[in-house]
Formats: C-alpha cells, structure tokens, sequence
C-alpha cells in the first residue's frame, strides 16, 4: 500500500536533487533551469498528495497556480538567458563572473 | 461578491493602468512614448497612495478569508507606491540618456508594485506565493532591462536563479505547512498551531522553508549572496528601486506571515530571526568596509539595515512591529536621497560609482555636498538625525522584549558600520584633489536629494506622525 509518506519521501528526494542541481552543477545554466523546475514539481507533488490525503481541494487549486507561474518563470528564465547569451556568448555557469561575489 | 472587489480594487485599477501601458506601448510600437507613460504612472501611484492613505478603514477581508486590507497592509501600500514614485520620477533622465528608457519599464515597475500590494495583504498561502511571483518575475526583467549590458543582463540572470530557488524553497514550505495545518488561509494555520508549547514538526519545518523563502527576498544573511552583484550590475535607477518598494513589501510579508500564520509560536520564530538579524547586521557592516564600488557598498549597507529591521520583528511583540515599520519608512526615506546623489555621479556624461571619485566634492557643490552628509550619518545612526531614531525605535523593542543581547549586538554592528558611511564623508570633504565630476543639472535629483535630507533633520521633531501611523498598523497585526 503506498501511502501519504511515499508521496513525501519521492517529493523530498526530488525537492534535494533540484537543489544540489543548481549548487553542485559547474556546466551549463539550462541546468539550473531544470533543476529549478524540478523543485517546483516536487512542490506539485506534495500539494496533490496532500490534497488527496486531507480530502481538500486546496492543494489541487494551489498545483494549478504553482504549474502556471513555473511555466512563466521559465518563459522569463530562458529569455533572460538569451539576452546573456548574446552578449557572452556562452551560458556556462562558470562565465558568469564579470561581478565577483 | 462585489463587496470583494470593492476590497482589491486599487490593485485591480493598478493592473488595468498596466495592461493598457502595455497595449498602448505596443500598439504605437514607439519608445517615444516612455518618458509620458513614466510619469502617468508616477501619478497613479501617487494617486493611489492617497486613496489607501484617506479611505481605508478597520480591517476588511474578502474571497473568504484569502485577502485582507487592514491598517498594516494599507501602511506598507502607501510606503510602497511613495518610494516606487520617487524612484521612478528620479530614474527617468538617467535612463532617457543612455537609452534604455523603454515603454516596457513604467509598466513593469507598475506591474511589481501591484505585485508588492497583493504580498503584503496576502492571508492565504496562494494569494501570497502568487503576490511574490508577480513581483518577482517583474524585478527579474527590470534588472535585465539594459540587454546590450553584460553586466545587466549577468545581475538579472543571477537574480533569476537565486530568485527561483527562494521561491522553490518558499513554495516547499508552504506545501509542508498545508499538509501539516490541513489549509492554507493563516486564520487557520494559527489556530493549528495554537494551544502547544512548540510547534509541531511538520509545522516547523514548513516554518522554517518559509521563512528562508521570505529571508532570500529582503536579502537577510546568508540568503544575501545575490545582493551585491544585482545592486552593481543594474542600472542604477532600478537599483534605487531594489533598494526601496520591494524591501519594504518582503519586510511586510515576512511580519504578516510571521504574526498572522504562525502568531502563537513566537518562541519558536523569534530565535529564527534574531540569527537572521545578528548575521545579516554584522556582515552589512563588515563586508562593506572593503567595497570601493559604491552600489556594491549601498547593497551592503541594505543587508545591514534588514538586519536592524529583522530586530524589530524578532521581539515578538506589537512595539517590534510598529519599530520595523517605522524603521522601513525611514530607511526608504534616506535610500531616495542617497541614490538621487549616486544617480547624479557622472563624469563626462558617464556614471561612476567609484566612490574615490567623490573626493573633494565639497568644494564645488557644498549644498549637496551638507545633505550627503547628512544622509549619510543618518544611515550610520549618528543622532540626533531621523536614522538614529529609527535604530532606537527597534533597539528599545528588542529590549522590552527581555532580547537585550540583541540590542547590544545591534548597537556593535552600528558603531562598525559608521565606519564606512563616514569614509565615504572623509572622500567628499578631504581626500585628494581629483577630476571633478559633471555638476548636476537635473533638478528632480537635487531636489529629492536636498529634500531627503531635510526630513532626516525636520523628521526628528515628530517624524511626520508616521510613528503613531505605523503603531496603529501594528495593533492591526499583532493581536
């Protein structure tokens, strides 16, 4: 029987590899993209699952908006991301470094 | 139903303001228009401000709970759309001059502030997470705005991926604190959290990924990382910008979100935010010793102040609260005046933002040169200028509180960071005879610059009865 601790747990181990995504990557923003993304549905993962087990609907509403606002923060990501391309000439995550810090 | 709308509907006339900037912008398809939509859009917030100032009253809640307008969210929203005004009216001749003035930044600067209005009214998981993105996605474009600029675009890139991951670790909060409290309206996750000691474990880990969500936004340390390169590579007047309306919007977020969803477990939250505090005070003030950039060294100097703020929301208590509002008006007021000198810095037609250009500055313009100075020691907190007062008001919170080790260290961190805003002081009276920079010739600069100042030393009369303003927000939030 796969219960309301399964769903957590796969939405918690998806919600860590989103995040080591974008600290331990050295290659290329699009994987931040991605990883980004996958935080996000890890995010969407624990609502529904969440939803289903309080027997509320909320959480469904709250996947919605979440699915929604990812999709355009991606949008506005990748569009950023060609601006920077366009003046570098490189999205590797080790050239963006004109400002220290 | 109507009596809903009739709650939200500065934003909803603020985002129609929006949408038909945008239409028209499009439709004329001509940057010829900005400077007109720029100013159009500093009178609607301008009127706005004082529709929400006038006629607002008591507390009213719409869509069941999810919205609310009540004296803190109407004290934030007048706070938000002065500061968005002023920023936006100084930014026009720089951005004029170099080109970058488009169509599309009145419009984005609108379509954040109605952004920062529905975070600091949200009484709801949802209604809060979809006022941050709003806001969010907006800043991430305006910091890129100048697109030819490697340095522009590199800030908007890295305050989109910070950005991402705050809102990503927010958001994972919020599913936690939904699943753990069985709703997400605040009304509701207080009364789950209510009655015990300690929060209960789900409870607290969704409180915990909030707040460092909340902590990434008003950059309190060590979610600041994103802070110095964003100030340095923006245009300057969307620096201005970060450094004002939107501190104040995450600031309100984060007292709302504190006080109103996890209001019973004070005690769990308040050693949250004194660390928050303690850390971003002292690195404010010590990593800004070595900038010689000055947007970097203000992007320290705004890490130190959410540090002093952070102090007010840590004592727990309705005087804390009413002590960061107050200290948000004042740090807004005094960041207006100093960005318009740093707006005004220009050699040759060029900005600079070497502070070591600054030298001997006082020779040639000793007007402006008295209410830099003046701004400046009322960053530093010297008294008795308005600055002082304001870390006073939270300093005095922390120790009614019983968080006296708090105010000590407040107290520390301020005597370090004097150090820099009066270095700065030493470059524009002493220092080497250099090139002079260009004179101001833009009256909108001098004018907020000389008024800024002026409120720094008239303010310490009565401080313009915000105070009595900001303790009846409080009152408002903390019950």
């Amino acid at each position: 029987m796969i219960g309301l601790t399964h769903y957590l747990t796969v939405a918690a181990a998806l919600f860590v590899i989103g995040i080591f995504g974008i600290f331990l990557n050295r290659k290329n923003v699009i994987v931040i993209l991605m990883s980004i993304e996958l935080m996000l549905l890890a995010v969407n993962i624990n609502l529904v699952a969440f939803s289903a087990f309080l027997n509320d609907l909320t959480g469904q509403v709250f996947t919605m908006f979440v699915l929604t606002v990812a999709a355009a923060e991606a949008a506005i990501g990748l569009a950023i991301l060609v601006t920077f391309f366009r003046n570098r000439g490189t999205i590797d995550v080790e050239d963006v470094n004109v400002m220290k810090g | 139903m109507s009596a809903d709308l009739s709650v939200i509907l500065p934003e909803i006339a603020l985002s129609v303001f929006a949408m038909a900037g945008l239409l028209w912008g499009a439709y004329t398809g001509k940057d010829r228009s900005a400077p007109m939509l720029l100013w159009a859009t500093v009178a609607a917030f301008l009127a706005l401000a004082l529709w929400i100032g006038l006629n607002g009253d008591g507390t009213q809640r719409a869509f069941g709970g999810m919205f609310v307008d009540d004296a803190f969210a109407r004290f934030a929203k007048v706070a938000i759309l002065v500061s968005a005004a002023a920023v936006l009216l100084m930014g026009e001749g720089y951005m004029a001059r170099r080109g970058i003035l488009k169509f599309e930044y009145p419009v984005l600067i609108a379509l954040s502030v109605v952004g920062m209005m529905v975070m600091v009214s949200a009484s709801d998981l949802i209604v809060l997470y979809m006022g941050l993105e709003l806001q969010s996605l907006a800043l991430y474009v305006i910091a890129a705005i100048r697109r030819d600029s490697a340095r522009s675009t590199e800030a908007g890139l890295k305050y989109f991926v910070l950005g991402a991951l705050s809102s990503g670790l927010l958001l994972y909060g919020a599913s936690l604190t939904y699943g753990f409290a069985g709703t997400t309206q605040f009304a509701g996750i207080v009364a789950a959290a209510g009655g015990a000691e300690h929060l209960p474990l789900g409870l607290l880990l969704g409180l915990a990924f909030l707040f460092t969500g909340l902590a990434f936004k008003v950059s309190a340390v060590p979610f600041h990382m994103w802070t110095p390169d964003v100030y340095e590579g923006a245009p300057t007047p969307v620096t201005a910008f970060f450094a004002t309306a939107p501190k104040i919007a995450a600031m309100a977020l984060f007292a709302r979100v504190a006080h109103d969803a996890f209001g019973g477990a004070t005690r769990d939250w308040g050693q949250i935010v004194a660390f928050l505090a303690v850390a971003s005070m002292f690195l404010g003030s010590i990593a800004a010793i070595g900038q010689r950039n000055i947007k970097r060294l203000m992007a320290y100097s705004s890490i130190g102040h959410m540090g002093f703020a952070l102090i007010g929301l840590a004592a727990g208590t309705a005087q804390g609260v009413s002590a960061m509002l107050v200290y948000m008006a004042i740090y807004v007021a005094m960041n207006i005046g100093t960005f318009a000198f740093i707006l005004s810095m220009e050699k040759d037609g060029r900005p600079v933002t070497d502070i070591a250009s600054l030298n001997q500055y006082a020779r040639r313009e000793p007007t402006k040169a008295l209410a830099m100075l003046v701004l400046l020691f009322s960053l530093a907190g010297v008294p008795p200028l308005l600055g002082f007062f304001a870390k006073f008001a939270v300093l005095a919170a922390a120790v009614h509180a019983g968080m006296t080790w708090l105010a000590v260290a407040g107290v520390i961190a301020s005597v370090i960071g004097a150090f820099y805003y009066l270095r700065i002081v030493y470059f524009i009276y002493f220092g080497d005879e250099r090139e002079p920079l260009d004179p101001v010739r833009s009256p909108v600069l001098s004018g907020l610059l000389i008024a800024s100042a002026l409120v720094m030393v008239l303010g310490v009369a009565n401080l313009f009865g915000v105070d009595v303003q900001a303790a009846v927000a409080a009152e408002a939030l903390v019950r």
